[in-house]
């Protein structure tokens, strides 16, 4: 094979990263639900700090991301 | 079919002076929130009318973020934080105007942003504490010989911090405008192949509204995510030592 498709099969596999940064949000996000339809009045308080938590997980995938367009533009 | 990634092409509009079409949408940004707020405050009524409720309530929001954060002792950068706050918005929010260029989707205008923010934090924090600053780096009750390895990750983490805090708003707003434009591409495609396809053409141009609609509120929160971030960044070089 060619570089140039190793290029676009390495692009491919670093998209499964930002697949894992899904399942991590999902899961900051569906355990404030749960914790939050268990203790309405607590919940707003919670509200910025699950942003945090997912903004967190979520940069890790933005970095596969990132490693993907490089692999793609460059 | 253009590439979906020429949006984000500089351009040159003043060669001399190095002036581009993104220095461009930068000043329109800093006009645009200076002039609003300025237009906002003008009466400075004690009961506000629609334009400075808007002004008090971005006001009270970033003051209320910035609070919950730091304390009260972090008042004393409400000026940065609010005017990353306002410039991230501004900017995300005019690169969503069709044709209009987007600041923020270039990881160096994000990157000198971040470096600002960590900047701040430095220097800020050895002038405020001295060496007790680098007490960030080693939680108490941390057995010794645990140390040396607690110390370079802590390190690591925060050499990562402006790298994380750039990339995330930068990625978030190329990753947004590209899946726009691949699926406004679709539309053409569809529309080109004719036929019976062509009657296809109106499902991915339903999926562009809702796209943008999506990313109108991914602009909004990406701003917010990177205030909270400065904000408990700046917490640190208040507050070393965890």
């Amino acid at each position: 094979m060619d570089p140039v498709a190793f290029k676009y099969l390495g692009a491919g596999l670093a998209c499964i990263g930002m697949g894992l940064a899904a399942m991590g949000v999902g899961n900051i996000f569906g355990n404030f639900l749960s914790g939050a339809l268990r203790n309405p009045s607590a919940a707003d308080g919670q509200f910025a700090r699950a942003f945090i938590g997912a903004a967190l997980a979520e940069g890790l995938g933005i970095f596969c991301l990132v490693v993907a367009l490089v692999l793609l533009f460059t | 079919m253009a590439s979906p990634i020429e949006q984000f092409q500089i351009k040159p509009i003043i060669p001399a002076i190095g002036f581009t079409n993104s220095s461009l949408f930068m000043v329109g940004a800093a006009a645009l929130i200076v002039g609003g707020l300025m237009f906002a405050s003008r009466k400075r009524a004690i009961v506000p009318g629609r334009s400075q409720s808007v002004a008090e309530m971005l006001h009270e929001f970033v003051a209320g973020t910035l609070k919950d954060a730091t304390g009260a002792d972090g008042m004393k950068f409400f000026p940065l934080v609010f005017s990353l706050f306002m410039f991230v918005l501004t900017a995300n929010l005019l690169g969503m105007i069709p044709g209009f260029f987007t600041v923020t989707s270039h990881v160096i205008v994000t990157f000198a942003l971040a470096l600002l923010v960590i900047g701040t934090v430095v220097v800020y924090g050895f002038i405020k504490h001295g060496t007790h600053f680098l007490g960030l780096f080693s939680p108490p009750g941390v057995p010794g010989w645990l140390l040396p390895f607690i110390i370079v990750i802590e390190v690591i983490s925060f050499l990562s911090r402006p790298i994380s805090l750039s990339l995330r708003l930068f990625a978030n707003m190329l990753a947004g405008h590209i899946a726009l434009k691949v699926f406004a591409g679709f539309v053409v495609a569809l529309l080109g192949a004719g036929g019976a396809i062509a009657f296809l053409a109106p499902l991915p141009l339903l999926m562009a509204v809702a796209l943008m609609a999506f990313e109108f509120f991914v602009a909004v929160l990406q701003a917010y995510v990177f205030t909270v971030l400065t904000c408990i960044y700046l917490n640190d070089a208040l507050h070393p030592g965890h």
